[in-house]
């Protein structure tokens, strides 16, 4: 099984040469074969481990792999390899499967596009990164994995780098999460320092044993960490990046930017959750963002025009559930709902690609209208996925996870019920939000033309991750519908028990009535036409103001970007250059002067020399 | 037998101010080379007059050397001259300024 | 020997004014060798007979012929001399005897300032000088040697016929 394991991340990568060095030179049938065919063999590879996993699990159910030695000096090793426990094994498999759909999506939907290898080469750079980041047995290698993933967001978000608004998005989504990225590695360094490893099992266990609960260090060490997730996962106060990382293609957009990339830090928290658990401010803080930042998102999302900024906004307040779930201590709620988001963000996003496949790459709701006819999977999809982002009851994968987060945010004590406030209503302003996108999209009258068709490696992944977006919700359910704890079951020996208890019949009746009531307000707000108006009229303040992401762009803006545009043009001159270019002008100037010394006449270079000799010879006899 | 020692070095400084004279007042490269053979022969001069006073056959030694010396220098410079009448033709040294800046 | 090196110095003192003031460098050469006669008469009063022996053979002897055969060959003429004569009149002078003064005074000053003399001279001949040399300067006298080998390969390199090049234009 160890052969294997090391199969799984070496697989995309060995494509990803592949295709980066060969790729110029084959058809594009050739390059996306081999780069979904390697995702795939990744994919089927991960399935037989978690069936293993499933069937024999290994002892202590982990499973660790060594490739080599990496730094080893005295006081400090550290080895690079890989750990398999049921988390990691978890987000292997979502990660593989998910990646080979939308590379089997992206071989369609990326057709006849300029650079189609390079295409695929990113994004099996990106699985490879993503892999390592996952299976690290050591938080270095971890790290490794965090910046390939960033740096492969990066190229795939300025993949089409003619446009120059492109490559500032890439910057943008690079530099920011950089940012978070430093106080990371500082948290990283300290842990290096204070316990003696980077290797993460023996790194918690060190620090149950030397710190104790609600320390500085480790509040410290959690606060760094926690920096570093908020940005790469696109949290307040970083999200500014994401809406903006649309730019890239819409594939991408559902691979990096909703499924997998930025949910590492959730995983980053819940793979390092014994260190979290000893600093409890920080898991409070952790849930007070997630809960903040899932309203601001939410508020945004309602008053978009382009359908892809309004599911990254979705985006970065799903996410925030995950971060309310983390913050209080839900691990394995977290990861269900990273599991059901994965599939069901990855379905809206693949839809909203094939609906602007359709319409000549359109992607302003306003311009839509009455597809719901024309382009029916796109439809059912599409709304199957909104489905399960707004989390209709039963029918949908959202709504368990949801309910299962929402559920234990009731149960803890003291702040539980204002946080449980905070997600209730983000769960009616998502609902609205989404199927506002709905009606404008698929209802009313038909406002474009529409072109094409689907081929079948388009409508295969939508059909699959449809089943899943209705389906994947039954591994867990609450106690009123079967109690299933497979999920959580499976996760116990690397994130600790269940969460027990149900938070009483009120608390899931609103849980249920909530999207409901959404869909409602997006109904009547569709029938009375409002929505469709908002394009018509000019925005308000408020609505630019929330459009604009809550002006935190603009409160960069002025906070960072221009003094560090102040600075940069400030040491553009390179003040303390100019004092050493000051000793250069004298002795240019002096130069100058010299040179006219420099006659060429034999007779005065002799008459000089004899009277330099004189002067000398002078002081010396006459002293 | 009994000349007073600051006679030898005051012509060996007498010769040596004429030939520093010479060099820098003679535009002629041959007359110029000249009084180079003139000052280190007043250098010579001074050696063997330092080997007289003290009775030290070092004077005579260094002359030898000097000997050496100017014809090396000597020489190399009278194929200079040669090289410079046939190229700039002109043996006029304020004539070869290709030195110049 | 006073009379011997009064008459000499005079000589030499003379014949190198007139070498360094003629116009015809054959005539300059001829008082050259004159002066570099008068040295050795110098150098034999001063109880230096091998100093003045070399003085004859190798420097009126050798170098001034060489000096002389250059001359010949760069075959000067009437023209010449009138051209030297025109640079050698008026304020050429100034400057080279301002500064051959002043040397001429700082050396007087350390004539006059030093202590008289002590110890009488007497003669130090050839066999002296020689075991000296071959002894204590046998590294100085090997790279002398080597000296002349070097202004041998020089000479012989620069002193290859070739073809005249062009005035460079830098040069006025």
């Amino acid at each position: 099984m160890d052969h294997w394991l090391s199969l799984v991340p070496a697989l995309p990568l060995f494509s990803a040469a592949l295709l980066g060095v060969a790729g110029g030179r084959m058809s594009e049938r050739m390059a996306g074969a081999i780069g979904s065919i390697s995702i795939g063999l990744a994919a089927i590879i991960s399935c037989g481990i978690l069936a293993q996993f499933l069937a024999a699990p290994p002892a202590q159910h982990l499973l660790a792999v060594s490739w080599w030695h990496w730094i080893d000096i005295d006081g400090f090793r550290a080895s690079f390899g890989l750990y398999l426990d049921p988390l990691s094994l978890l987000m292997m498999v979502v990660v593989t499967v998910i990646g080979f759909l939308i590379h089997v999506f992206s071989s369609e939907y990326m057709a006849e596009e300029a650079g189609y290898s390079r295409y695929f080469a990113y994004l099996n750079l990106f699985v490879a990164a993503m892999l390592l980041l996952i299976l690290a047995d050591n938080m270095l290698v971890l790290f490794v994995g965090w910046e390939g993933v960033g740096v492969c967001s990066y190229l795939l978000v300025g993949f089409w780098y003619q446009d120059p608004a492109n490559g500032v998005a890439a910057r943008k989504s690079f530099i920011v999460t950089r940012i978070a990225d430093t106080a990371m590695i500082i948290g990283l360094v300290i842990m290096a320092l204070q316990l003696g490893t980077l290797h993460i099992q023996p790194a918690l266990q060190q620090a149950t044993t030397i710190w104790h609960v609600g320390g500085a260090m480790p509040s410290l060490v959690c606060a760094l960490l926690l920096i570093g997730g908020l940005g790469k996962s696109a949290q307040l106060p970083f999200q500014a990046w994401l809406p903006d990382a649309m730019a890239g293609p819409t594939p991408v957009s559902a691979l990096i930017h909703a499924a997998t990339m930025v949910t590492a830090g959730v995983y980053l928290i819940v793979r390092t959750h014994v260190l979290f658990e000893l600093a409890p401010v920080v898991m409070l803080s952790t849930a007070c963002i997630g809960a903040a930042t899932l309203l601001l998102a939410s508020l945004a999302a309602i008053v978009q025009s382009d359908i892809k900024r309004v599911l990254a906004y979705s985006t970065i307040s799903q996410i925030g559930y995950m971060f309310l779930a983390v913050g209080i201590g839900a691990w394995s709620a977290a990861m269900f709902h990273f599991l059901t988001h994965a599939v069901f963000k990855a379905l809206l996003f693949l839809s909203a690609g094939a609906i602007a496949s359709r319409l000549h790459h359109e992607q302003n709701m306003f311009r839509m209208g009455g597809l719901r006819r024309e382009i029916p999977l796109a439809f059912w999809c599409f709304l199957i996925g909104s489905m399960s982002l707004a989390a209709l009851p039963v029918i949908s994968a959202g709504f368990f996870s949801k309910d299962m987060i929402l559920g234990a945010v009731w149960q803890v004590p003291h702040a539980g019920q204002l946080l449980w406030l905070a997600g209730i209503i983000c769960a009616i302003i998502t609902s609205t939000y989404i199927f506002r996108a709905v009606f404008l999209v698929f209802f009313g009258p038909l406002k474009t033309e529409i072109s094409g068709h689907y081929g079948l490696r388009m409508t295969v992944p939508l059909v699959l991750l449809a089943a899943g977006a209705l389906g994947a919700g039954w591994l867990e359910t609450p106690d009123y519908l079967g109690g299933a704890t497979h999920l959580s079951a499976f996760l116990a020996s690397a994130v600790g028990g269940v969460v027990a208890g149900s938070p009483g019949w009120a608390i899931i009746a609103a849980g249920m009535l909530a999207p409901l009531l959404g869909l409602a307000v997006a109904f009547a707000l569709f029938k009375a036409g409002f929505w469709q108006r908002q394009s018509e009229v000019q925005p308000s303040v408020l609505r630019r103001f929330m459009a604009g992401g809550f002006g935190f762009d603009g409160l960069y803006n002025v906070t960072f970007v221009k003094p560090f545009f102040v600075l940069s043009a400030v040491l553009r001159d390179d003040p303390v250059d100019r004092l050493f270019d000051s000793l250069a002008r004298v002795a240019r100037q002096l130069h100058r002067s010299l040179r006219h010394t420099q006659t060429g006449q034999l007779r005065r270079y002799a008459g000089w020399i004899a009277a330099g000799s004189l002067a000398t010879l002078a002081v010396m006899v006459f002293s | 037998m009994d000349l007073p020692w600051q006679m030898p070095v005051a012509l060996s400084g007498i010769l040596f101010v004429l030939g520093l004279g010479g060099l820098l007042a003679r535009r002629n490269l041959i007359f110029v080379l000249m009084c180079i053979e003139i000052m280190l022969n007043a250098a010579g001069l001074m050696f063997v007059a330092g080997g007289a006073r003290w009775g030290q056959p070092d004077g005579q030694i260094m002359l030898v050397l000097l000997l050496n010396l100017a014809a090396a220098e000597i020489a190399v410079g009278l194929v200079l001259v040669l090289r410079i009448r046939g190229q700039l033709r002109t043996l006029d040294i304020d004539d070869a300024t290709m030195l110049r800046d | 020997m006073n009379a011997v090196f009064l008459i000499s110095a005079g000589l030499s003192v003379m014949t190198t004014l007139l070498a360094i003031t003629r116009t015809n460098p054959v005539h300059g050469l001829l008082f050259m060798v004159l002066s570099l006669l008068s040295m050795a008469g110098v150098f034999f009063s001063l109880g230096a007979p091998f100093a003045a022996a070399l003085e004859v053979i190798i420097y009126a002897g050798a170098i001034m012929v060489l000096f002389l055969f250059v001359v010949m060959m760069l075959s000067l003429d009437k023209s010449s001399e009138k051209r030297e004569r025109s640079w050698m009149s008026g304020k050429i002078w100034l400057v080279p005897v301002a500064l051959a003064c002043v040397l001429a005074t700082e050396f007087g000053y350390v004539v006059m300032h030093t202590g008289p003399s002590s110890e009488p001279a007497h003669v130090i001949d050839a066999q002296m000088v020689g075991a000296s040399m071959l002894t204590t300067y046998l590294p100085a006298v090997e790279l002398a040697s080597m000296l002349l080998m070097a202004a041998l390969f020089a000479a012989y390199h620069l002193g290859r016929v070739t073809e005249p090049v062009a005035r460079n234009k830098g040069a006025p």
